[in-house]
């Protein structure tokens, strides 16, 4: 029997407003859509229904500690890259109540395990290192010894229409990290965006049905190819960025061509954990203000925190996650002191993680290259630069 | 959705189990055993735990805090926690009455290696509420004494007063133990020796290749007793050591307790010494 729906794997090519269909064929179907939004001048993620809601023709400027919105020439739908949020906002979200304890009247405690509301959640315009990154916390949620059942349920049934990026901000090295830009897997849908169309990848069967309902036509065997050669032709012009600028040189400034920036991962792990020691902790630890905005914004980050809150007769009793941060002093808090003292060790703790440890305890990299870290850190504390600075001087 | 979402309900990591303290007893100064038997009897039938795992238990309003199993793992039903006023969860408990409820999950972590200790002397080094974690295993060698070698317990408290569990220490020298005590502040009943663990190492003839060292404590002692370990060539993975960091969540979820590559929640609690070596001497990491 021939399938009822577009193919995994298949190419369509639909025209740019028909985008629209897709967002309500999504909705007809329970979901939740989330998509870009302009925000207090930032792209975030936020209920979207209609495609003209969509921060069309403008683009992001991202540099160490910098942020801006600009106007795009292009006009491109989706010319900005990513934002301050990301997946982790909507599969691990910043609170939630994960068991409920009830006393009754004769004083007995019983308690009931709370789970997420179960409308599904469709995100419009992840990028590759977003679904990379979305693998990362999968294996830290769902297949480790334990499984976060809040993550699962959350995770399950997320839908997700990804978007191969076309231009890089001066802060990305997803091209160093192999994590983009052209998507590759985890994704329901792939959009590349042209002119006056989208050329579709269909990933899943749900994404096959999705498309299906809507107006599309097949793919010529060049659209196909161009469709690969838009983020082709980025990841060309990251690479030749990596060879040609030293890491620790900022990104570059033209808006047009920024080809982002490089980190050198060759024997990383290594570096890191033989240079616990090295005096750059102390410098780096002189700058960062301990503010704990990088753990916030990284997509991978999953450290939380409960805690109690209780109904006035202390009879109702929920246990609240929040996202934690390694750069607080609570974060290793013991009565017998706290374990990181200084600044210095808490970025430290977070940076080996990230680039060493991770791989020992998830064996991969927690750092999918996506350069949030280094655009929302108010004094503009790059990674690249403090690895390439451990690199250069083993003092 | 919701059918597969209810399904793993059971399962999600943060379930408490409600037991009822069952006993009470004041050991010394601050430090209370409690001894919980679970509500559920399907529970309290099949749980079981190994000697160095830890619960996690619950306070509805007040929070959870890790507390190592200090009973005989041979006798699971009597469960018993034995647990030092240090803040708020802990000093909440030292408020509850026989009969009050405390949440239990687990047991969590790494054990004691009862088993590679077998045909091996063995050194219990502990300092003040570190005993509580080690109890398990001195029980679980007096049941299966045959199997080991000579077994020290090298204790020490900072006074008298603060060692644990003294009423037993003469049934376990009948049983094989070689108890050695001391303390950090003597006064003028105390007749024992005066000093800190590691000082009580002078006192062995030990054969490093058939030695194996348990130890647990504050870091410092840990460090010196591993030092004195180390000088007398026992195998850096014949050094096992217990770890304590801050925890939420107890199951490799909330990051809290990672040192280095580690998880002490679920790679741990116990280690050996080999497994730490590159991190336990570096300031503040
Ligand atoms: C594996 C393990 C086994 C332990 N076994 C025992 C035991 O058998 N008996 C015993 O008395 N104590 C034990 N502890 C220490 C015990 O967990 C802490 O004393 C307790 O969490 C303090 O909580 P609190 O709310 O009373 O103190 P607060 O100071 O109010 O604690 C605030 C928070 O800090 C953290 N915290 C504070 N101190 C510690 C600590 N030493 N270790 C870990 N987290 C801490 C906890 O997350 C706690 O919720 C163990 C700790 C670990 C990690
Ligand atoms: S460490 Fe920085 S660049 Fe890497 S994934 Fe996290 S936020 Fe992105
Ligand atoms: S590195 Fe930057 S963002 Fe991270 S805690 Fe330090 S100052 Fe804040």
């Amino acid at each position: 029997m021939a399938p009822r729906h577009l193919p995994v794997g298949s190419f369509v090519r639909i025209d740019k407003h028909d985008l629209q269909s897709i967002l309500d064929s999504l909705s007809q179907r329970g979901y939740r859509t989330i998509g870009p939004r302009l925000r207090d001048d930032a792209m975030v993620y936020d209920e979207l229904t209609r495609v003209s809601d969509l921060p069309i023709g403008y683009i992001d400027e991202q540099d160490g500690g910098r942020y801006r919105v600009v106007s795009d020439p292009q006009q491109r739908w989706f010319g900005y890259v990513v934002g301050p949020h990301s997946l982790k906002n909507f599969v691990f979200p910043p609170h939630e109540t994960l068991l409920r304890s009830h006393r009754d009247a004769d004083g007995l405690w019983s308690t009931q395990t709370e789970l997420p509301e179960t409308r599904p959640v469709a995100v419009l315009g992840v990028r590759s290192c977003d679904l990379r990154a979305l693998r990362v916390q999968d294996r830290v949620f769902l297949e480790g010894p334990y499984v976060d059942v809040h993550y699962q349920s959350r995770r399950e049934p997320l839908f997700l229409v990804a978007v191969n990026c076309a231009r890089a901000a001066a802060t990305c090295f997803c091209h160093s990290m192999k994590t983009g830009p052209a998507v590759r897997g985890g994704h329901d849908l792939a959009l590349t965006e042209f002119v006056d169309h989208f050329v579709i990848e269909v990933g899943s069967d749900t994404g096959g049905e999705v498309v299906t309902e809507t107006n599309w036509t097949p793919c010529t065997i060049e659209e196909v190819q161009a469709a690969n050669d838009v983020p082709q032709r980025l990841s060309s012009a990251m690479q030749l960025r990596d060879k040609t600028l030293p890491a620790s040189s900022a990104g570059d400034v033209e808006v047009d061509h920024p080809n982002g920036r490089y980190l050198d991962i060759r024997g990383i792990r290594e570096l890191l954990l033989d240079n616990l020691e090295h005096a750059r902790w102390q410098a780096v630890g002189k700058r960062c203000l301990s503010c704990a905005n990088c753990t916030m914004v990284c997509p991978t980050c999953f450290c939380s925190s409960v805690e109690e809150v209780a109904s006035l007769t202390q009879d109702n009793v929920e246990r609240k996650r929040s996202w934690a941060s390694c750069f607080t002093a609570e974060h290793s808090y013991m009565n017998s002191g706290t374990v990181r003292k200084t600044t210095a060790s808490r970025y430290r703790q977070w940076l080996t993680h990230k680039l060493a440890t991770w791989h020992d305890q998830f064996g991969q990299s927690g750092c999918v290259g996506c350069g949030r870290c280094i655009t929302w850190c108010p004094v503009g504390i790059d990674l690249t630069v403090e690895v390439a600075a451990l690199r250069g001087d083993k003092s | 959705m919701m059918s597969a979402a209810m399904d793993h309900r059971a399962s999600s990591p943060w379930t408490v189990h409600w037991a009822n303290i069952s006993k009470m007893a004041a050991e010394v100064p601050g430090v209370t055993t409690y001894e919980l038997t679970f509500g559920d009897p399907l529970i309290a039938r099949e749980y079981q735990f190994s000697p160095g795992q830890f619960n996690m238990l619950y306070l509805p309003g007040v929070g959870e805090s890790a507390i190592s199993i200090s009973s005989d793992p041979a006798e699971p039903e009597k469960l018993e926690h034995t647990v030092r006023v240090a803040g708020n969860v802990t000093r909440a408990m030292s408020r509850l009455h026989v009969g009050d409820q405390i949440g239990i999950r687990g047991p969590y972590g790494s054990a004691w290696p009862m088993r590679s200790c077998r045909e091996h002397d063995v050194v219990i080094a502990c300092g003040g509420i570190g005993l509580a974690p080690l109890r398990p295993a001195i029980h679980h060698i007096i049941h299966h004494r045959d199997d080991y070698g000579r077994v020290y317990l090298l204790y020490g408290a900072r006074t008298a007063k603060d060692l644990l569990y003294t009423e037993q220490y003469d049934a376990w020298r009948n049983a094989g133990i070689e108890v050695e005590v001391t303390v950090d502040i003597g006064d003028a009943e105390y007749r024992g020796h005066i000093g800190v663990v590691p000082i009580l190492f002078y006192r062995l003839r030990l054969k490093p290749e058939r030695t194996r060292v348990l130890t647990c404590g504050p870091e410092v002692m840990m460090r010196f007793v591993i030092f004195e370990a180390l000088a007398r060539k026992i195998k850096r993975d014949h050094i096992h050591v217990s770890m304590e960091r801050n925890m939420s969540c107890a199951v490799g979820l909330c990051g809290h307790c990672q040192l280095g590559p580690t998880f002490v929640c679920k790679d741990g609690p116990v280690f050996t010494y080999q497994a730490l070596e590159p991190y336990l001497n570096l300031e503040n990491f």
